[in-house]
């Protein structure tokens, strides 16, 4: 089969977006520090993108599913919270 | 207490399988009770493999299978052991399950659960959709309601069940429950490819409904600790990986990769030709088991499903132990409203039924499952290239006699294992499931 970018899947998804992120960084300095920085390519959607020395979270296309607040959990620096009721993801299937 | 905001009997936060259970049986008692789900309908948050149980699902909602929005009855059940290049394949098919009320359903959950809010909200429940709930109104160490974020958005409540699935912000907040270890969750991404129904029903060697399932193993998940499968929908499958989240931030990979290795792989790329993606989706799944499990009542509040980390997967099961969570709840709810006493001590009685049932029996037996294989890597890479590696030789036609192909089968795995080491993987292997 044909195969899709994570971009071209991502038009595929029902999204209302809100206007502002349900997603934060405490505390962006910390960011720098980190080894790993792991929420750069645990989430599924790649969300978060390291630009100019820090992370930049890209909220938008964000399925909810906690893979990042899960793996940043240990430095505590990300401030996870859903989207305003309605916003956000709106699976067709599930 | 000056103003306060619109008092139910109970409040269930979530409506997925756990929290519609439960909300079902209440409304159907004549509790006053009301669903709060953050999503723009019931179901369109909901993420599932997807397959749905007969009998757990019936003893909420009998005979749901004659009306409710299903894709096919599963028959046929197998597994593959892949390696990069080769498959080793079980299989079970069985007539009964070809029969009514059948055994599983392949189902989309956005679909499914939007029709079982159909029914509570029929049985007499209020369903409040778009709307978040941030935390439990707390008074004297007590759950009495929640806030929501509309404006003026308290609600009271004697009782609110947290059924908000593996996030669980509320029960969280509520101090029943911490933060889930990178090791105790699994990363789901799942696609689903439309495909024309005949060339489901050729490839799997369906008719009709019929159904199949197919879980996949190790270089499925890329030697990981994990599993991938492919379910067959009417005219779709739903086919994904999912992996411990500490395997992925260990070894570095985007999970939509992972996927897409798990897609590209010569057994399973062929079911999928010329299928069109038509969602993307991605799910924690909560791997804690019994040791993962947290505080599952407090005085007004109750945590069942996913949120009280109520997965079995081993077996693939978790929307059958969300359904019987939500049921139990009910049960010590309906206990506790004829005493008139939701203190904690009352409240516990969801324990104890849960206790008694399947649920914590098969976490029990498998309390030690998830530790074993994620610190025992081999099961994942070098036991499955024994299996294919013994097969290829044993069905490789090339004037070896057999007997010297088993000798060379055991000293090719002798090499890489001692004797010793493979029965001690083995003997633990059987003790962490037994």
């Amino acid at each position: 089969m044909k195969k899709l970018t994570l971009e071209q899947k991502l038009y595929l998804n029902g999204f209302r977006p809100d206007a502002e992120s349900h997603l934060s960084i405490k505390d962006p300095a910390k960011c720098r520090d980190c080894e790993l920085k792991q929420c750069t390519y645990i989430c599924p959607v790649n969300t978060y993108r390291w630009e100019n020395d820090q992370i930049t979270v890209f909220f938008e296309g964000c399925v909810e599913c906690g893979a990042c607040r899960v793996a940043c959990a240990e430095c505590g620096n990300l401030e996870w919270d859903y989207p305003r009721g309605g916003f956000g993801v709106n699976y067709r299937n599930g | 207490m000056s103003e306060r905001g619109e008092k139910f009997e109970v409040i269930v936060v979530g409506a997925g399988p756990a929290g519609l259970s439960c909300a079902h049986l209440l409304a159907k008692e004549g509790v006053n009770v009301a669903v709060v789900e953050r999503g723009d309908f019931p179901g369109s948050k909901n993420v599932m493999g997807g397959v749905l149980y007969t009998q757990p699902t019936a003893e909420i909602f009998p005979e749901f299978w004659k009306e409710a929005p299903l894709e096919r009855h599963i028959v046929e059940t197998q597994a593959w052991v892949l390696t990069e290049r080769a498959a080793f394949k079980a299989a079970h098919r069985h007539e009964d399950f070809d029969q009514e009320p059948y055994n599983a359903f392949s189902v989309f959950r956005a679909r499914f659960d939007k029709w079982m809010a159909s029914k509570v909200r029929e049985a007499g429940a209020l369903i409040i959709p778009e709307t978040v709930v941030e935390s439990a109104i707390m008074e004297d160490g007590k759950v009495v309601g929640v806030h929501t974020g509309r404006p003026d958005g308290d609600l009271y409540a004697d009782v609110v069940v947290a059924a908000d699935g593996v996030n669980s912000l509320l029960a969280q907040k509520a101090g029943l429950r911490e933060e889930i270890p990178p090791s105790e969750a699994a990363l789901g991404v799942k696609e689903v490819i439309a495909l024309p129904r005949e060339s489901i029903e050729d490839r799997f060697n369906l008719t009709g409904d019929q159904g199949a399932t197919i879980e996949l193993y190790c270089d499925a998940s890329w030697g990981m600790v994990g599993t991938a499968w492919i379910y067959t929908n009417r005219d779709s499958l739903s086919i994904g990986v999912g992996t411990l989240v500490s395997q992925l931030v260990e070894r570095g990979i985007q999970p939509n990769d992972m996927l897409e290795h798990f897609k590209s792989h010569p057994m399973v790329a062929p079911l999928l030709e010329g299928g069109e993606t038509r969602e993307y989706l991605a799910h924690l799944i909560p791997e804690g088991g019994l040791h993962g499990m947290p505080k599952l009542s407090a005085h007004g509040m109750l945590v069942v499903g996913d949120a009280a980390m109520l997965v079995n997967s081993m077996h693939r099961e978790g929307s059958n132990l969300a359904m019987t969570s939500g049921k139990l709840a009910a049960e010590a709810i309906l206990r506790a409203s004829q005493w008139g006493e939701f203190s904690a001590e009352s409240l516990a009685y969801y324990d104890q039924l849960l206790r008694d049932t399947y649920i914590y029996k098969d976490l029990y037996k498998y309390r030690n499952m998830g530790r074993f294989f994620e610190t025992h890597p081999e099961f994942f890479t070098l036991y499955p290239d024994f299996l294919n590696e013994a097969a290829r030789e044993m069905l490789t036609v090339d004037g070896l006699p057999k007997r010297n192909k088993q000798r060379k089968i055991f000293w090719d795995a002798m090499r890489r294992r001692t004797p010793w080491r493979m029965a001690i993987d083995f003997f633990k292997a059987w003790r962490s499931i037994a």
